[in-house]
């Protein structure tokens, strides 16, 4: 027999596995998730849930799919926060602090209590990557913030109301289009292919026949 | 973590661990590797399949679940449902919230169409959210769209539709540099060259990626777009029908609010369904990688109004689920972890293949090794075998395997397995849906103004799809679909609002002697415990 726990989901008390995760206990104590459950696999952020231990001070966030339950587990889930995401066309905006400046001038009211930071599912360094986009060191922000699911916990915590996984997809989506270095073999071949300079090898293997596209396959080089 | 007998497995892992390194196994023959899949891949498993009664594939074998659903209720039978009292009236409207859903809607409002998304989860809660590996294009120097073209035509057991095979390949470096332009941050050298990788079954390295985070990041990015283009997005809303007009054409589709089942009607011009997967109707009592609404609604819609599957009875296992600990069972260890050197290992430290053979050919390779031959490693699910992580920081360097694969250390990390460390084990897991509906390549299939994009589509990848491929295909196919179907809205006016397709088909599922209470599309699986 498998060794039970109690856990308190939105405060009512049910028995359930040790071994579950606090959204296997919520399946588990009879309720059919519509909201809080997207991937089920630490991806999509849509399960975000505080609880605290009985008896403990603090009060942790996780990702209800990705935390097993604890005894005495006082569980409420957020599946839905709502995050200031500001309108923009990536084509216009620079990436200057200023646009920060502009979009999500809030950062610059963060007093340093690093709630972020202590309530991030992921163990992101939170308040770091909102002092880089402060100072407008956006590759550094991205990079800080780029495994960030959105799930909002943070911004749950920010006495300042900040919206910081809105503020690091800003840092990351300037990162990736202005700041990165371009590609310059992918801009040269989809311009080759644009002008027609593949058009007669796909052709000519498209009209071959099955059997010899096979000997092909079998006897293809591979790349080391 | 790990019981005493894995930890006695571990040790032969890593006793064997320096012999390997540096050796590649031998890639198995044609032959060799058809006499395995006929022998153990589950799409070779006869009762795993049920034949069509009704529809446009009468006669055809496709999973036994999902026929349950085909010739399912349909949610409208016997509800009033009031098709001139129209909630939404748009030119396209967008079925899904996936990578190919929000491309489509992206392409068809830049296209200047008036363009909805209804998605009965959130926008983003998608396969596309949890694709971890990459995405292919032919983009190096030593690789050409031709050469994509072959190594997706093998891996696909050469049944691929060419046509579609052909824009793939083609258009995959101008996806790749679409999403650049967007802001996706690819993993770059520092001189801007794109770090690319293998795949199993490809013969450059053509594999792009954003660390493991490579469709988290791809799509956060459209739905950052979607929301700065004012698109509207009708979240938490399932379409539950498709609606034609008196002529036959597409004309909109009846909705259902999640919560409060409210139901709404939507008319427009031309409908997409990018509806995604169905790894969540758990084929063969296989665990899935997929996202909590991966149960085929598109497939079931799209039939029901007439549109053709093919290559419906060809399922991709993903060779490398989690097998253990069991809170993760099923869970996607991404092919990147192969890619990067980590071998395939039995539970006597033996490398019993080459890691980069194609999905298909890995999956019952490892189902054999676990199975006939014996040599899996015992878990509380069953059996699995090690996937030797601790080898990609031995080849590559230190620190390696933490920036390349951040989300599956952080997995494991959780339950307290450091797989720099030691080997995970891992087994077979119900991934993707290679077949889907029938298109044409600009998206449409044989209905009238029905568009469809990504996973719900057929015949891209043939009978087995490599990876990186489907990334590939959502934004290819995704804009694809938008710019065709905003075109195709200019200038359709619609007749008279009708679901006769809905009980001409119930009738023919009546007249076959089928009548089930199976409500379908499923929308969700149920996994409430029955108290």
């Amino acid at each position: 027999m498998e060794k039970m726990v109690n856990v308190f989901l939105m405060g009512k008390k049910y028995e359930v596995p040790e071994s579950l995760t606090i959204m296997g206990a919520m399946e588990y104590a009879g309720y059919q998730l519509v909201r809080g459950c997207g991937c089920r696999n630490g991806f999509c952020g849509a399960c975000a849930t505080i609880y605290r231990i009985k008896g403990d001070q603090e009060l942790k966030a996780a990702l209800a799919c990705q935390t097993k339950v604890e005894d005495n587990m006082y569980v409420a889930t957020l599946p839905f926060f709502p995050l200031e995401k500001k309108i923009y066309d990536i084509n216009e905006i620079k990436p200057t602090q200023q646009i920060m400046m502009q979009l999500y001038p809030e950062i610059y009211s963060c007093i340093g209590c690093n709630a972020c930071t202590k309530s991030c599912t992921q163990g992101l360094n939170v308040m770091q990557y909102i002092a880089y986009a402060q100072r407008g060191d956006f590759a550094k922000c991205a990079e800080e913030s780029f495994d960030c699911v959105m799930c909002g916990v943070c911004s749950s915590r920010c006495p300042a109301g900040i919206s910081h996984p809105q503020v690091a997809l800003l840092a990351r989506r300037l990162n990736g289009k202005y700041i990165a270095p371009e590609a310059k073999h992918l801009t040269e071949r989809v311009e080759a292919i644009l002008k027609g300079e593949y058009n007669d090898l796909i052709e000519n293997i498209m009209q071959k026949p099955i059997e010899e596209l096979k000997e092909l396959y079998n006897h293809r080089e591979i790349e080391k | 973590m790990y019981t005493p007998e894995m930890l006695a497995s571990i040790a032969k892992v890593e006793a064997t661990r320096k012999a390997r390194m540096g050796v590649e196994p031998r890639r198995m023959t044609a032959e060799e590797k058809e006499a395995l899949l006929s022998q153990y891949h589950p799409d070779y498993k006869n009762d795993g399949f049920a034949t069509l009664s009704v529809g446009p594939n009468k006669g055809d074998k496709v999973p036994t679940e999902l026929r349950a659903l085909l010739e399912g209720k349909s949610r409208v039978a016997g509800m009033p449902i009031n098709l001139a009292k129209i909630d939404y009236d748009v030119d396209v409207l967008v079925i899904g919230g996936g990578g190919a859903g929000a491309s489509a809607a992206i392409e068809a409002n830049e296209a200047g169409a008036n363009v909805m998304i209804v998605t009965k989860l959130r926008l983003g809660d998608a396969n596309t959210m949890m694709a971890e590996g990459g995405i292919q294009a032919a983009d190096k120097a030593n690789d050409s769209p031709a050469q994509h073209y072959l190594d997706a035509m093998g891996g696909g057991h050469f049944a691929n539709v060419p046509e579609l095979l052909r824009k793939l390949v083609m258009d995959g470096p101008g996806a790749v540099k679409w999403l650049n332009e967007l802001g996706v941050e690819f993993d770059k050298a520092e001189d801007g060259t794109m770090i690319t990788t293998h795949g199993g079954g490809t013969s450059r390295k053509r594999m792009h990626a954003a660390a493991d985070y490579s469709g988290a990041e791809i799509m956060r990015t459209l739905r950052d777009e979607v929301f700065n283009r004012g698109i509207e997005v009708v979240d938490f809303t399932a379409a539950i029908e498709l609606i034609k007009d008196d002529e036959g054409k597409i004309a909109g589709a009846v909705l259902m609010n999640m919560e409060t089942k409210e139901i709404l009607i939507a008319r427009a011009k031309t409908v997409i369904l990018a509806t995604g997967g169905a790894g969540r109707l758990h084929y063969q009592g296989f665990p899935t990688s997929n996202h909590y609404g991966a149960t085929a609604d598109g497939l079931i819609l799209g039939y029901r109004a007439g549109a053709k599957l093919l290559y419906a009875d060809t399922l991709q296992y993903h060779p490398t689920g989690a097998a253990f600990p069991s809170q993760i069972f099923g869970a996607l260890v991404t092919e990147k972890v192969r890619s990067m050197g980590a071998m395939l290992v039995n539970v006597e430290g033996e490398a019993f293949m080459n890691p980069l053979e194609t999905r298909d050919v890995s999956a019952a390779s490892i189902i054999r090794e676990c199975g006939d031959r014996g040599k899996g490693v015992e878990t509380p699910q069953g059996k699995a075998v090690w996937l030797d992580t601790p080898m990609i920081d031995m080849i590559h360097g230190k620190g390696t395997l933490e920036k390349r694969l951040p989300a599956m250390l952080r997995m494991f990390l959780k339950y307290g397995i450091d797989m720099r460390e030691t080997p995970i084990l891992v087994y077979p897991t119900l991934h993707y849906q290679n077949g889907g509906l029938k298109i044409t390549p600009d998206g449409m299939t044989c209905v009238p103004n029905l568009f469809v994009a990504g996973e719900a589509v057929g015949g891209i990848h043939g009978r087995n799809r490599l990876m990186g491929n489907s990334l590939l295909d959502i934004i290819v196919f995704g804009r694809s679909a938008g710019q065709h179907a905003a075109k195709a809205a200019q200038g359709v006016k619609l007749g008279e609002l009708t679901l006769k397709h809905v009980e001409d088909f119930e009738a023919e599922v009546k007249a076959a002697g089928l009548e089930s209470d199976t409500l379908s599309p499923q929308l969700l699986p149920d996994y409430a415990r029955k108290v």
